[in-house]
């Protein structure tokens, strides 16, 4: 299920603005790739491209190509909801909906597109979250508000309701960074689970992270203030954090930088 | 609170470059669903557009032809006989009585919501200042109607000394003469403070608003210079909030320019042959209670036109309020941020 | 604000003791000693006409809403001289005309405010913005008499109950307009954004994840909207003259009002009157009240905050 993406040639604008330039990279899948760079270099505006999150800012378009196993995202045929549906999303905060319970939050995608079955919702459910590795804390209160859990409890509940409309990708925006450092690992630990089933992408500011979840890294930068941000170097992770071909990733890595 | 501040999304947002709104938004997509409730939203945009232009354009409609057939000016008459063969009206006495009793009501209840205000947000103890604020919001909820049969029955008859009083004093002006007629409560004076009254809650609930907004290095700012409490509402308080206070009391005059039931309950209206006079201890009729006094003898097109010429007038006066208060919230917008 | 305070009451006057620091000169203390009277003084006077009118009407129309009659029979055939008689054909033509006003006013409100905040961009959205803001404006006899001059003057039709409605409804729309608005601003993007990346598209989005986020805000703002409109009276002289008697035809001959009972009997004299009187204005400020009460109390359920 899990699917290749190809990005080749993506510019990305927000109305007049040109926000990135020219980044082209291969996700392969059932991996982790992780995006690292300074801040406002335009990482989690490449990662939101990649399910057409970005054109829901108004004035936000791409030119290039980013496909998913060979099928253009961005062809004129493509609905942008379908594609969401395809490409689940896991935000910086964790934003379960205030008005659901956590049963509802999980099933919010299938029921919202429609689902109406009881069973196979519960189903769904049930799974998705013992996929985030929550169904243990709060099988016994699914019915409770989503946003009575803890903090590392919602961003878990949030990767569950990504994977209950069963995506073949599944981006993470900075899923850490509001998060506690026992919360940090459950989840590092819960993304290690999830690349056996799905192509993850993940953004984020810690390069430890990134060094410990990713099979591949890439780096962005900035090629001068208020110039676009560009794709510097995309390598194995290994290699990006031993030994990077570019020195601006060296810098960036050695802490010389940003 | 936001229809006082008249804020809206359109501000925050970066400019569109030129497509349509549904375009511009791929969240939104040609979806059968999107397309309808996306239509409903705009259409019902649209509606309001349509309502206030139709508004416009009929009063205008209806009130050209009758203006055309008056004799008198419609501008510098006092006479109103707006029907028969010589039509003559003119709004100068309507005109005098709105706004005397607007801006007595705004030398009350400006003064007094600000302190109110003042009070809330920075005097009353903690425990105190919520249910405060919401006793005076209670103010606004009382219909206009009441307060008018209120003043007319019981609060009137105490104005009685007041204006004797006043007489006696201040009486050589003519801004204060008072010969007993018509009764205390009757006068434009009295009906002004009915309204000040009204407008109250409007210009405390303002004012409490931006004074709450105050930031708080600004006031730590001034008590660490050593000022007291006073000197820092002073120096800290008033001057962020001005532009605030100034919308409040322009809101508050265009609700007490409009308002009707209350001043038509308790003016007595003046004999058409009287004398123009200046005291504020006088009789009188607004624009709305005139409207409102006559509502059950709008018999004839040129009647009925007439009336609704006056109606513009004081919705132009309205609106004009309502922007200029508009206006220094958007200036001060631009300034905080 | 306490720790404000403290310096305030506690500190100064000790410095004022020390002398070392300086202290406040006495007539700096007077001013701030002045200041703090004349705030207090100013919120209790303006308590005195809250206490008073409510104290006034409860006295005065009190004993007439203890009568079962008042709740349960018009006043047909009952003179001004004579006592008896209820209310119940104001009240219901009150509720009548406040339940269909809220009926044409809410979804047209709503989806204004809809459209402004998720749909809205550009030219039109400013138009339509700046348009609320003249509705919001319009004195209440205008809009009123706008609706005399396209339903009598030139439809020809006769001063009905719809009307008035109608009237009223150009009085609510911008206040639901504007509260909504408020409200569904207030819901956090990232909601949205979650809503989205699930694939679930822009109009459900709003409907089953905006609004119900938003929604006892937006209740409470119909609420207190409605509240507001019920005691307009200027819009009901012109188009709904008061009749003694039960109406319940929207589209039909006159429909009675509590405002509009007022309205006809504050002339009067007679005691029987006067007191009728007082009761109709006790009853309308008490629907008022309860219906304000209500909205507040909603309001605390709301899941987003300022």
């Amino acid at each position: 299920m899990a699917k290749r993406i190809d990005v080749k040639d993506l510019d990305i604008y927000y109305g007049d603005f040109k926000a990135v330039e020219g980044v082209s990279l291969t996700v392969e899948p059932r991996s982790v790739t992780a995006f690292i760079g300074p801040s406002g270099c335009g990482k989690s505006t490449v990662l939101r491209t990649l399910n057409r999150m970005h054109e829901v800012i108004p004035g936000g378009r791409v030119d290039g190509t980013i496909s998913l196993d060979d099928q253009d995202l961005y062809a004129s045929s493509m609905d942008p909801v379908a594609v969401r549906r395809t490409v689940g999303m896991v935000f910086q905060r964790p934003n379960p909906f205030p008005t659901m319970s956590i049963r509802d939050n999980v099933a919010a995608g299938l029921k919202l597109n429609g689902v109406k079955n009881k069973k196979q919702l519960d189903e769904v459910v049930e799974k998705s979250l013992k996929g985030a590795n929550l169904w243990n804390e709060v099988k016994d209160r699914l019915d409770k508000p989503g946003a009575g859990l803890s903090g590392g409890q919602q961003q878990r509940l949030c990767i569950a309701r990504a994977i209950a409309v069963d995506p073949q990708v599944l981006l993470m925006d900075e899923p850490c960074s509001a998060l506690d450092p026992i919360s940090t690992l459950a989840i590092e630990d819960l993304i290690n689970e999830l690349k056996s089933k799905y192509t993850v992408v993940i953004v984020t500011h810690n390069m430890q992270q990134a060094a410990r979840v990713s099979d591949q890294t890439a780096f962005f930068n900035l090629k001068a203030t208020g110039q676009p941000g560009r794709l510097v170097e995309v390598d194995d992770t290994q290699k990006i954090f031993s030994n990077p071909t570019e020195q601006a990733t060296e810098d960036y890595i050695s802490g010389r930088f940003g | 609170m936001s229809s006082i501040t008249g804020h809206s999304v359109t501000d925050e947002l970066p400019h569109d470059d030129g497509r349509p709104p549904l375009d511009a938004d791929k969240a939104g997509t040609g979806r059968l669903g999107d397309r309808i409730f996306g239509g409903l939203a705009t259409g019902s945009g649209i509606f309001v557009i349509a309502l206030v232009t139709l508004v416009g354009v009929f009063l205008i409609a209806q009130a050209v032809p009758s203006l055309l057939n008056n004799n008198a000016n419609f501008l510098t008459s006092r006479e109103w006989v707006p029907s028969g063969t010589d039509p003559r009206f003119g709004i100068v006495d309507l005109l005098w009585a709105t706004v005397v009793t607007s801006i007595i009501a705004m030398l009350i209840a400006v003064p007094l919501g600000v302190s109110v205000a003042l009070f809330i947000t920075q005097y009353a103890p903690s425990w105190l200042s919520r249910p405060a604020a919401a006793l005076v919001d209670l103010l606004a909820a009382v219909p206009s109607i009441v307060y008018g049969f209120w003043g007319l029955k019981v609060a009137g008859d105490y104005f009685q000394p007041v204006a004797k009083f006043t007489d006696t004093v201040l009486g050589w002006l003519p801004f204060f003469e008072w010969g007993g007629r018509p009764s205390a409560k009757s006068t434009l004076a009295f009906a002004g403070i009915i309204l000040a009254i009204m407008i109250l809650p409007i210009v405390t609930a303002i004012s409490r608003e931006v004074f709450s907004q105050v930031p708080t290095a600004h006031k730590e700012g001034a008590l660490a210079l050593g000022a007291t409490k006073w000197e820092m509402i002073r120096t800290a308080v008033l001057p962020f909030g001005k532009p605030g206070v100034i919308s409040a009391a322009m809101l508050g005059l265009g609700r007490a320019l409009g308002e009707t039931l209350a001043v038509t309950l308790l003016l007595s209206a003046l004999n058409p042959s009287a004398p123009f006079s200046f005291s504020i201890f006088g009789g009188g009729e607004t624009f709305a209670s005139r409207i409102a006094n006559d509502a059950g003898e709008f018999d004839s097109p040129q009647k009925t036109g007439a009336y609704i010429a006056a109606g513009l007038v004081l919705f132009i006066l309205t609106f004009i309020v309502n922007a200029a208060a508009r206006v220094v919230i958007e200036r001060r917008k631009a300034f905080t941020e | 604000m306490s720790t404000l305070t403290t310096v305030d009451d506690a500190t100064a006057p000790q410095t004022r003791v020390d002398g070392s620091f300086g202290g406040k000169s006495s007539g700096r203390a007077f001013k701030d000693q002045l200041a703090r009277v004349v705030m207090w003084t100013a919120f209790f006077v303006a308590l005195i006409p809250l206490v008073w009118i409510l104290a006034a009407t409860f006295v005065k129309g009190g004993r007439m809403l203890l009568d079962i009659d008042w709740w349960t029979v018009s006043q047909s055939g009952i003179t001004a001289r004579r006592e008896g008689g209820g209310a119940v054909h104001a009240i219901q033509g009150t509720l009548i005309q406040a339940g269909v006003t809220a009926l044409i006013s809410v979804p047209i409100g709503v989806l204004t405010a809809v459209y402004l905040v998720e749909y809205g961009r550009g030219r039109l959205a400013k138009a339509v913005s700046f348009m609320v803001d003249i509705l919001t404006g319009i004195p209440s006899i205008v809009a009123g008499l706008f609706i005399y001059a396209l339903w009598v003057t030139t439809f020809n039709f006769q001063r009905v109950g719809f009307a008035v409605c109608l009237a009223l409804t150009m009085l609510m729309i911008p206040t639901v307009v504007r509260s909504t608005e408020e409200m569904l601003k207030l819901v956090p993007n990232e909601l949205r954004e979650a809503s989205y990346a699930l694939g679930v598209p822009k109009w459900k989005t709003i409907m089953k994840v905006v609004v119900p986020t938003a929604f006892s805000g937006i209740v409470t703002g119909i609420l207190l909207g409605l509240a507001r409109v019920m005691g307009e009276t200027a819009p009901l002289i012109i188009l709904g003259p008061y009749t003694p008697v039960i109406a319940t035809n929207l589209f039909d001959g006159l429909m009675p009002t509590l405002p509009t009972m007022i309205y006809q009997n504050y002339p009067e004299s007679l005691q029987p009157s006067v007191d009728r009187t007082w009761g109709a204005a006790l009853t309308l400020i008490l629907i008022i009240f309860i219906l304000n009460l209500l909205g507040r109390f909603i309001g605390r359920f709301s899941k987003v905050r300022s």
